[in-house]
């Protein structure tokens, strides 16, 4: 073996003054970054081997840790990054696709943050939600060209509907990429705050039949999972053609993940890796794809909405607009921060294009088309807090997911190692020993816990903006400004600069 | 009565409810770092994880109805406390004889290593509401219920 140029990416500082050598730091660590040596009754670490997941800094009872960037300075170059030098040796070094987890996390610009919420003073008053009834309730699915009202009854038959108490949901993260401990405590909080969660595309794992009116279950390219029972277990039915990390490429699950649960989930041997299909390989065209769509809306008697999945890419608004006419119920879109569990890291941080963007394109498109009653939008791709979710509703969206929000909820700290599968918190693995960290009680309060607050914000927002009913904002970009956008990018979205 | 249950599942083997029950039964018992550094011998913990990976568990005396600890005991040392039903161990009494440690089924008695003449075991620490090692665990994996209670 030759030498390696890795160095390490954190360093680990432990403070003797406070450390009692109670060795959780080793227990807890499956990186095995520190060790205990009984001989000499003392503690060491081995900073290469640290990802900078907190859990041995959170665990640490006397709080005796620190973990830091490690102080390994290049000479300064703008062009050649510390980041983009590494790639290099690590490349060298062994000759693959460089992996990573979760979402893009290059400085590109984050439109939220460029766009500013309204609220009301003098002319017209704002509402204290804490007083005033305020409506958040959310429905999603295709809406009729017209209501007729008889005797002030509705006769107008709805399409079928998905219900949300509030307009958030979990978004798709399958069992296999995530334990089950982790699905468990998102299915269990969004029973508990009216929402859904989804299923990703590893089926449904038995224990979670019992959630199954708050599912939504998808179907992709390599169908895992996907029989009878299971598309008409869930309360709704989504495709699965793109996710915002990866435009282009299906799901990788590695072999070692698909343990026996996992394979009987996925219907598939155990031990095999599980590789989607790059494309569904019977949707070459929206014609082929209405002929999915309705043959899951025949599997399961036009009682449940069918959901298309696609990546934002370059042509969004225009693939947006086939879907619709495809017969799709609702568009979910995944922007370029999406997260997950595996992805090259080339296509992560290169390929699509922002949500924000993406979303007031495809608004703008299926009204200027007048089809935008027949598919409700949901946007994915970054949405971090309760105010992400206001500017994405005035936008235009009818509901967003939150994936990396909902994992950082159950304890996630971002390390990005999810593909390596020793996720230290027991999300982004299927070792029994790290799964068993995720105490699902825990991680579903935790969830839950989330929406109620966003909820609680969403309805103070509202509030300040003296608009008492989320509808009401729905694609209102009037309640928004830019602010450092250029006239083009005020032009997509749809909004005016701030001042004017 | 309330009891301290184990649920294994979640047990992720820290042995965070050791520490903290050795320094609850120490000198500082509102400082770690002090019982466990400036002490002049850190208390035995009266939990103990037992493990065999996945598995594991923490296990301290499960005060039984019929305890054969308090029955073989020579001296009375060992007695239930009439208000919480916890099975304490008097020191002034005990002489050592370590018959408790034999007949106990659950291996929960230990022999307390500061003196090395007197056992220890849990002693239910409810004066601070919650047990130690209950109120410590990170991911509730030990938890206290009435009697009775699922595990
Ligand atoms: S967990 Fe903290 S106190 Fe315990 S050995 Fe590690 S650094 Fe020391
Ligand atoms: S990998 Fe995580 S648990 Fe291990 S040393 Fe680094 S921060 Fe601590
Ligand atoms: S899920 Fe786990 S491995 Fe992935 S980023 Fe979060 S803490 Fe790291």
């Amino acid at each position: 073996m030759s030498l390696s140029m890795i160095t390490p990416e954190f360093l680990i500082e432990r403070n003797l003054e406070r450390c009692i050598k109670c060795q959780v730091c080793v227990r807890q660590c499956a990186n095995e970054a520190h060790r205990y040596d009984a001989e000499t009754d003392t503690l060491s670490c081995d900073d290469l081997a640290c990802v900078g997941c907190h859990r041995c800094v959170t665990l640490c009872p006397t709080k005796a840790l620190t973990i830091r960037k490690f102080p390994l300075e290049f000479r300064t170059n703008a062009n050649w990054t510390p980041d983009a030098i590494k790639a290099i040796y690590k490349q060298a070094e062994t000759g693959g696709i460089l992996l990573t987890g979760m979402g893009n996390d290059k400085p590109y610009p984050i439109y939220w943050d460029h766009l500013l919420l309204n609220a009301s003073q003098v002319t017209n008053p704002s509402i204290d939600p804490l007083r005033e009834p305020m409506e958040v309730k959310t429905f999603l699915g295709r809406k009729p060209e017209a209501l007729e009202i008889k005797d002030g009854k509705l006769k107008t038959k709805l399409p079928p509907q998905l219900e949300l108490d509030v307009p958030v949901m979990f978004s798709a993260m399958s069992f296999g990429s995530i334990s089950l401990n982790a699905v468990k405590s998102l299915a269990a909080a969004a029973r508990e705050a009216g929402t859904f969660f989804n299923t990703g595309e590893g089926g449904l794992h038995q224990d979670l039949y019992e959630y199954g009116e708050n599912a939504i279950v998808q179907v992709a390219s390599g169908r895992f999972g996907v029989h009878y029972e299971y598309l008409n277990a869930g309360a709704a039915i989504e495709i699965k053609i793109g996710q915002g990390a990866k435009p282009g490429i299906g799901g990788h699950l590695p072999g070692e993940k698909v343990g026996k649960e996992v394979s009987e989930t996925r219907m598939i041997p155990e031990g095999s890796d599980a590789l989607s299909p790059a494309p569904h390989h019977d949707i070459y065209s929206i014609e082929d794809l209405r002929q999915l769509i309705y043959s899951l809306k025949e599997a399961t008697r036009y009682e449940k909405p069918v959901a298309v999945k696609i990546a934002a890419v370059h042509n969004v608004a225009a693939i947006a607009s086939g879907i619709a006419r495809a017969g799709a119920d609702i568009i979910t879109i995944d922007g370029f921060r999406g997260g997950t569990g595996a992805t090259p890291l080339c296509t992560r941080d290169n390929v699509g294009i922002p949500i924000e963007l993406a979303l007031a394109a495809v608004d703008s498109r299926l009204r200027s088309e007048s089809i935008r009653h027949q598919v409700s939008l949901v946007i994915a791709g970054s949405v971090r807090n309760s105010a992400d979710v206001m500017k994405a509703i005035a936008l235009g969206a009818d509901a967003v997911y939150i994936g990396s929000a909902a994992l950082l909820a159950l304890g996630c700290h971002m390390c990005q190692k999810c593909y390596t599968g020793k996720c230290n918190w027991g999300i982004a693995t299927q070792d029994p020993n790290l799964v068993k960290r995720l105490n699902p009680e825990i991680g579903a309060r935790r969830a839950a816990n989330l929406l109620r607050a966003w909820k609680h914000e969403i309805k103070e927002m509202l509030g300040g903006m003296g608009i008492n009913a989320l509808e009401s904002l729905r694609g209102n970009r009037l309640m928004l400004r830019g602010v450092g956008l250029t006239e083009k990018e005020l032009e997509i979205l749809g909004v005016k600069a701030a001042g004017e | 009565m309330k009891r301290i249950y184990a649920q294994e599942k979640y047990c992720i083997g820290c042995r965070l409810c050791e520490i903290y029950c050795a320094a609850v039964h120490s000198e500082y018992p509102d400082d770690l770092v002090k019982a466990f550094k400036k002490a002049a011998m850190v208390p035995t913990p009266r939990v103990k994880v037992e493990e065999e990976r996945p598995l594991s568990f923490a296990l301290q005396c499960r005060h039984c109805e019929e305890p054969h600890c308090l029955k073989a005991c020579i001296t009375g040392a060992m007695y239930r406390d009439e208000e919480t039903g916890a099975i304490l161990n008097d020191k002034e009494r005990c002489v050592g004889c370590w018959t408790c440690i034999l007949v106990c089924p659950y291996g929960a008695i230990f022999k307390d290593e500061i003196t090395g003449k007197v056992v220890t075991k849990c002693d239910f620490c409810l004066h601070m509401g919650q047990p130690a090692c209950v109120e410590h665990c990170p991911n509730g994996a030990l938890q206290l219920k009435e009697e009775g209670g699922d595990e």
